[in-house]
């Protein structure tokens, strides 16, 4: 049931945008506001509840690299350790 | 030349939502999403999942919408030709043109080339016309169900889809310009770019004799039909039985190498650990001491019948599906009803050639209760499905035998 209310108040946030276009509600938290800054830049944020909950820590931490490194993200260091802390805190494993 | 249009944002033939409404049918399509993953997929997709409408297609899984990864869901996989609108939609990178016929050129050459020279689509055209029915399936098909998890798109069993390709064959093409003996490779570029520069942009290469096989075209016709935009309009490069990261979509270049081409699409991605799975086709010039392009799809099948915990009659049931394997084609389809014990071989469905999915069916006697289905496809090679995963870091070639549980 509470999955169901959750979906339900997603889809109130969505709905009220574009159709389909992805609105991806994160779980709030420090850091929140630098992962929406740069992540979405490139991609859709549903890419972070699509690989949760079993990415670990260090997983995180070698995804976010990897956007940078191989892909060129251009992500300050400290919005870059804002973001796995982020991450590790709310999608971790 | 090519008009760079962002189609980031999807429509929907039901898109109207009144403002800050909340229609029922919006609610029904959520729910049915999270029902139509695949099981075993992580929890996180089912939180945000929804089906999402391309323009041109019918609901797809909406993995994400930028770039596009949308999968199908199992009921556009009862057949062994997939209709255009029910065919899976992958992209690598969020900078899609929407490509003008009357601009659209393909630059053939290359430093292995003896020349150089544009072709336009109406020249593909009047080429001499070859057609093969085949599965493009994406390296990641099933990465989702990789266990420990692995990161990427996290796909289930739908991202694949078999079709009857039309088009120019590849080695004509290439004659155009003709090869130097030393040419190893054949590179191709698609009109899709990146978000920001510095992301390497989709490249990829395949080597020469697999490029001047009979089989691999420059397609311009899918089931009979233009590409679908989504598909890779107006022509795009079929490999058949090599997996969906060769099949260059909205190609723009094609060009010869007389040495390994080195791109992050090449090395470090798309990788298999060598020797770790028993394919036959080797990418030799792209192949290190321990890691090498992944190649030819393995053996491998799908229920598609029925899903995982459905409710069934006791008595008569057609259980049914598909297989495919990497154009060796389908010798054999095995079904268990004892977890694996003893097992009865399903009756083969129409041939459409060893490229094609290969339709099949089984009665199965249903028991009041709980009923297991497992199945395993065999190759004309021999090769047959797993029962454990051979892991690897990108979740690539799982062809663990599926097993469900039928309940009448």
């Amino acid at each position: 049931m509470r999955s169901l209310m959750l979906a339900l108040a997603t889809l109130l946030l969505a709905s009220t945008a574009q159709a389909q276009e992805q609105e991806i509600k994160l779980k709030p938290g420090p850091g929140l506001d630098k992962v929406e800054a740069n992540c979405q830049a490139c991609h859709t944020l549903a890419y972070i509840p699509m690989n949760s909950p079993y990415l670990d820590g260090a997983a995180w931490q070698a995804e976010v690299s990897k956007m940078i490194k191989a892909y060129g993200a251009p992500i300050e260091d400290a919005d870059a350790k804002a973001i796995v802390d982020y991450l590790k805190s709310h999608y971790g494993g | 030349m090519i008009t760079r249009r962002h189609l980031l944002q999807t429509a929907s033939a039901g898109a109207a939502v009144a403002a800050g409404g909340l229609r029922f049918s919006d609610v029904a399509e959520a729910a049915s999403a999270a029902d139509r993953l695949t099981p075993g997929v992580p929890a996180g997709v089912a939180s945000y999942v929804q089906m999402g409408t391309l323009p041109g297609k019918k609901p797809l899984i909406q993995l994400a919408d930028r770039p596009p990864n949308y999968e199908a869901p199992l009921e556009y996989l009862r057949t062994p030709i997939t209709p255009n609108d029910e065919f899976f939609v992958r992209y690598h990178l969020s900078d899609i043109p929407e490509v003008k016929i009357d601009t659209y050129k393909i630059a053939l050459g290359g430093e292995g080339a003896n020349g150089a020279t544009e072709l336009t689509l109406d020249d593909l055209k009047k080429m001499p016309a070859a057609e093969v029915v085949a599965v493009n399936q994406c390296s990641g098909n099933r990465r989702g169900l990789s266990k420990p998890h692995v990161p990427g798109v996290e796909w289930g069993y739908g991202a694949m889809g078999c079709a009857h390709w039309k088009g120019a064959r590849l080695k004509d093409v290439l004659d155009k310009v003709g090869l130097k003996k030393e040419a190893v490779e054949i590179f191709f570029a698609g009109a899709d770019g990146p978000a920001v520069d510095k992301t390497p942009d989709f490249v990829k290469s395949i080597p020469v004799w697999k490029a001047t096989d009979e089989n691999t075209l420059v397609a311009y016709e899918m089931n009979g039909q233009p590409l679908p935009h989504w598909n890779g309009f107006p022509a795009r490069i079929v490999v058949p039985g090599w997996t969906g990261t060769y099949w260059m979509k909205h190609v723009t270049e094609i060009k010869a190498f007389t040495k390994p081409l080195q791109d992050f699409w090449m090395n470090p991605a798309y990788r298999i650990p060598v020797g770790k799975f028993p394919v036959r086709d080797r990418f030799i010039s792209q192949e290190t001491a321990t890691t090498t392009p992944i190649t030819e799809m393995v053996v491998n099948s799908l229920i598609t019948s029925h899903r995982d915990g459905a409710k069934v009659q006791a008595g008569k049931v057609t259980v049914s599906g598909l297989a495919w394997d990497g154009g060796y084609g389908i010798r054999r389809v095995e079904v268990s009803t004892d977890d694996g014990k003893s097992w009865t071989s399903a009756t083969l469905g129409q041939d459409l050639g060893r490229f094609a999915f290969r339709p099949w069916s089984y009665e199965l006697s249903a028991r009041r209760g709980k009923n297991t289905v497992m199945v395993n496809a065999t190759n004309n090679i021999g090769q047959t499905q797993v029962s454990d995963l051979i892991f690897n870091g990108a979740g690539y070639h799982n062809n663990v035998m599926q097993s469900i549980t039928l309940t009448a």
